[in-house]
């Protein structure tokens, strides 16, 4: 037995590694292959256009000249105006959940709920966004007086900004319930209040899960597609100010898809996904990097 | 695991026998394309299938897709509302037949206070999807809706923001009407549109205009009559304005037909005819053997459209698509007629 055991161990953990092996390089592979597809069918825009491509704001598929920065510009505008909507409400409802909700019952229900919200397809947040969101928005733009569109950045952010509360919340949640229960009772031993305790020994402790919940938000929100495509008005001009309508990457894409005709505006869109996937890769380098700077050890400013 | 065997065996025999005999009697052509007559294609190929047992699997992936499949020979036949530029022509290598199947009007609707019943010239819409006329109470607009009282309302204008054969028949009409639009837009199934508000497909369009006073905006007739928005009249070439309707769109198509029927069925001479009218067609390969594998197939595929140009025409106007006139039948016929499988006129095979 003595002899047997070791060596059927090292069988099935050497399976075990190899297996998770092939399956990291897979997924590894995946990207790098739609990497190189996307790259590849752009090839012809790229040519063509050059970096006016990212610089130029016509779009004209009957004249065939191109340019994305409208789109750009639409894409990093929602994503961002979601995001600082979003993080006041995830924030809070960590915090509510994880400091202040004692009953067991009440905040599982509470954190299921917001769950939930992650599941609901985005074509009924658009839809939801429609209906009763715009004519909303509307009121308001008229009563301070810009052109009532009711659809545009602002409503777009707005529903965005919903749409990625679970993502962040999720997160932050889990890492303030894992702030060290010493810690916090013994700031409370010194006479600190729970805003007290909130603002110096929790929130510093979960700075790091702050921002990968951000990050991880912003990531849904530039790709989203189907409810910012509803709600956004999809002008194809930079945006004026914030109730002004404008356009995204993901929303040009899944609009002109299908009857783009000709190669080189089939090209373009190839393009359009390529600046997409690269935007997104880049922001979250960054997001990782300032992870990784900010990560110090607890209590330590 | 003898259990296990036996299942496995059942399992793969199962289709086998069951499969075989299923296809032997049934035939499954594959279609892919428009959007625009999808609701109807669906409703006539399920009752060809009740009635032949042919299934038609179709999908409504647009018309850009639908040619592209054609040109790839993935499909049966392909469908369109616009019809293949010579570039697609080339790429396909081997001859396509345009069959005309319905007409389709477009309609300009729109949502003002009390939802009057307006009349608008060409010029007059031109210049309002220009952006040159943005108010309501425009003078020109009040010029031609004498006795209706218009709003001091900004007009917000609203159009499609997904590449659409609905758009193309607009846009052609525009650009025909209108220099300005033809130097600055152009026709197209996406276009560079002046300031406007892009909404996806034609229930985004009639949601939004819906939705928001002083908007204006096109949708297939259909659309604007289920959700019993108001349609404006529109003047024609021998100047009366005629609302949309059946009748008025089939008798847009009350003029000389090219014998290829690629022809645009906007702004026609046609006296009493709608001018925002398009066609939408089927397409096939002349000579089937390029695509089909066996002469059988070939034979479902012109009888199905034969059947489509003639008893499947009785379907469309429930569905606010208009019949194709007789002359035109009579065209789609001679097209058909012409189409061959291994040089041989399929037509006379099916006619035995």
């Amino acid at each position: 037995m003595k002899n047997n055991a070791p060596s059927k161990y090292t069988f099935v953990e050497l399976s075990f590694e190899k297996l998770l092996n092939i399956a990291s390089s897979i997924t590894l592979f995946l990207i790098g292959a739609i990497f190189i597809t996307m790259f590849h069918s752009s090839l012809q825009a790229i040519r063509e256009f050059g970096i006016g491509f990212i610089t130029g704001s016509q779009w004209d598929p009957v004249a065939d000249i191109f340019g994305a920065l409208p789109f750009i510009t639409g894409t990093l505008l929602t994503s961002f105006t979601a995001l600082i909507i979003s993080m006041v409400f995830s924030l809070s409802i960590s915090i509510y959940i994880s400091e202040y909700l004692n009953n067991g019952m009440f905040r599982s229900f509470l954190k299921s709920l917001i769950e939930i919200m992650a599941a609901i397809p985005s074509v009924i947040y658009g839809f939801w966004g429609l209906i009763f969101l715009v004519p909303l928005i509307r009121n308001l733009e008229m009563k301070i007086g810009v052109m009532p569109y009711g659809v545009g950045i602002f409503s777009a952010s707005l529903v965005l900004a919903i749409m990625i509360i679970p993502y962040a919340s999720a997160i932050i949640y889990e890492v303030m319930s894992m702030t060290p229960k010493d810690i916090k009772e013994a700031a409370y031993s010194l006479g600190a209040n729970k805003y007290e305790v909130i603002k110096n020994i929790i929130l510093p402790y979960v700075r790091t899960g702050i921002f990968a919940g951000i990050f991880l938000s912003l990531g849904r929100a530039l790709g989203e597609t189907m409810a910012v495509t509803m709600l956004i008005g999809n002008m194809n001009i930079i945006p004026e100010n914030i109730f002004s309508p404008g356009n995204t990457l993901a929303s040009v894409i899944v609009n002109e898809f299908a009857e783009a005709s000709g190669d080189l505006y089939f090209s373009t869109l190839f393009e359009i996904g390529l600046i997409l996937f690269l935007i997104t890769l880049i922001i979250n380098m960054a997001g990782s990097r300032i992870i990784k700077r900010m990560y110090r050890p607890a209590g330590e400013k | 695991m003898k259990i296990l065997s036996v299942l496995i065996a059942i399992i793969l025999i199962f289709p086998i026998v069951y499969g075989d005999s299923a296809s032997a009697q049934e035939t499954e052509l594959l279609g892919a394309g428009a959007t625009f007559a999808y609701p109807l294609y669906s409703k006539v190929f399920n009752i060809y299938y009740k009635s032949f047992g042919v299934r038609i699997n179709y999908q409504s992936i647009g018309s850009g897709g639908g040619i592209r499949q054609m040109i790839n020979k993935t499909v049966d036949f392909g469908a369109t509302d616009v019809y293949m530029t010579e570039e697609e022509q080339r790429n396909a290598k081997a001859e396509v037949l345009h069959i005309p199947i319905v007409l389709g009007p477009v309609a300009v609707t729109y949502k003002l206070p009390d939802n009057p019943e307006i009349r608008l010239t060409p010029e007059v819409l031109s210049n309002i999807y220009l952006g040159n006329i943005n108010k309501w109470d425009d003078p020109e607009i009040r010029r031609l809706n004498m006795g209706i009282v218009l709003p001091d309302m900004d007009i917000i204008v609203v159009r499609r923001s997904d590449g659409s054969g609905t758009t193309a028949i607009f846009t052609d009409y525009l650009t025909k009407v209108s220099e300005e639009w033809a130097q600055k837009v152009g026709t197209g199934k996406s276009v560079n549109w002046p300031s406007s508000l892009g909404a996806k497909g034609n229930e985004g369009v009639s949601g939004l205009v819906k939705q928001i006073p002083g908007s204006i905006g096109y949708v297939e007739l259909a659309y604007a009559v289920q959700n019993l928005m108001p349609v404006a009249r529109i003047q024609n070439k021998s100047g009366r304005f005629v609302v949309p309707s059946i009748e008025s769109t089939s008798l847009a198509l009350n003029i000389e037909i090219l014998k290829d029927t690629k022809i645009s069925l906007t702004n026609t001479d046609a006296v009493n005819g709608y001018p925002i009218t398009g066609l939408t067609w089927v397409l096939i390969y002349k000579e089937l053997e390029k695509v089909e594998r066996d002469i059988s197939r070939a034979e479902e595929l012109v009888r199905l459209v034969w059947w489509m140009i003639h008893e499947g025409q009785k379907y469309a106007e429930v569905l606010d698509y208009a019949p194709l006139p007789k002359e035109a039948v009579l065209i789609a016929e001679n097209i058909l007629k012409t189409i061959t499988y291994n040089n041989e006129p399929v037509f006379n095979r099916i006619n035995r």
